[in-house]
């Protein structure tokens, strides 16, 4: 009678698979960053930078107590918004520089259009970057609300937005073929509502 | 006493663990795989602002993370407490943020090199001279792609 071999004990097989289990869960992140792009200029300067008016000027100041000077008045950020559109869709200019999609007031003193109008941000050394972000967004958000509208008014048989699209657009999963659809539509409304936002330098003087 | 008698008793058959291990696996499993691992410690407090017109970080591959802000508590002995910025594992100078960046980028593969994003992680309360200036190297060495990683929520969040 050939003796018997023990069991190897298998019980504390669970024990070992919960310990790695719980070293992954600790260790996983799931989560995708997300945040808002930006692209900086070169750093080559052109000599001689490009006149611009100042009335398609839009200039946003931000102080060292954080708050905003917008075009020359003390501004809330919750109103800022509403201004930049305002400003951007304005569409004052005539013949060769009108803009025929644009409902805004065609103030003779704003922007005549929005591929020649630049909004102008310049923040001091010592504002936060919490107040910097925020305005960021909002401007952002300007661009987009101006963008939806358009894409909904030439493209109402997509029911989607243009920052729907744009997503849908960037996102890996989605077919080449419906991207390769969308890809004129999105760079068509883009170029009606050119992001023209530029950074002021940082000045030598406020360096230390 | 016969082998072929049941023993015969009231009490219920203890309920079978040996499932347990399968089942514990098939959860290590997917953990395992869905897992990204942190490659940095935080040395800086990193609350993010807070932002609505966000765009995601897909493809972790091609973005390098530079973190800037208030060293932890445990590092303020040595490090003070003003704003830093953090590259990997350790703190750095602005000037190092250029050299950084030309080492990450030859690190990746050659198709990758042009489509890099420089995802700044920077801490909420944070002064923007640092930020400026960190974009001000980014510029130098031509990384201009960048991403301001923010948490998803109101900007007027990030006024109170």
């Amino acid at each position: 009678m050939p003796r018997k071999v023990a069991d190897v004990n298998a019980g504390s097989m669970a024990d070992i698979a919960f310990l790695l289990l719980i070293f992954f869960l600790v260790t996983t992140t799931i989560e995708t960053d997300s945040g808002i792009n930006r692209k900086l200029p070169p750093m080559d300067q052109l000599d001689d930078p490009p006149e611009i008016k100042e009335r398609n000027i839009f200039e946003v100041l931000v102080n060292k107590y954080n708050q905003l000077l917008v075009e020359e008045n003390p501004t809330q950020l919750v109103d800022l918004r509403e201004l930049a559109i305002e400003f951007l869709d304005n569409g004052a200019g005539e013949g060769e520089e009108s803009c025929v999609y644009c409902q805004g007031a065609k103030d003779p003193s704003s922007s005549v259009n929005p591929e020649r109008a630049v909004i102008s941000l310049k923040n001091d050394r010592e504002s936060s970057y919490k107040v910097y972000i925020a305005v960021q967004n909002e401007l952002v958000a300007a661009y987009n609300d101006l963008r939806n509208r358009e894409f909904l008014r030439i493209y109402p048989n997509l029911n989607m937005t243009y920052v729907e699209a744009q997503n849908q657009y960037d996102d890996p999963r989605f077919d080449v073929e419906i991207k390769d659809n969308l890809k004129p539509r999105l760079d068509s409304v883009k170029q009606m509502y050119p992001q023209k936002l530029s950074e002021a330098e940082p000045s030598k003087a406020s360096r230390n | 006493m016969s082998k072929f008698v049941k023993k015969k008793s009231g009490d219920l058959p203890a309920i079978s663990t040996a499932s347990l291990p399968d089942i514990v696996f098939m959860l290590l499993f997917f953990f395992m795989v869905a897992t990204v691992m942190r490659d940095s410690t935080l040395m800086v407090s990193n609350v993010l602002p807070t932002a609505d017109q966000v765009q995601k970080l897909d493809k972790k591959d091609r973005v390098l993370y530079i973190y800037a802000g208030k060293p932890s508590i445990r590092y303020q002995e040595t490090y003070g407490d003003q704003a830093r910025i953090q590259l990997n594992d350790k703190f750095a100078d602005v000037e190092d943020v250029g050299p950084f960046v030309l080492a990450e980028r030859a690190s990746k593969r050659q198709e990758l090199q042009n489509v890099l994003t420089t995802a700044l992680k920077v801490d909420g309360d944070t002064k923007m001279g640092l930020i400026t200036d960190i974009k001000q190297e980014l510029r130098k060495v031509s990384a201009l792609k960048i991403n301001y990683t923010t948490r998803v929520g109101s900007s007027a969040q990030n006024l109170n």
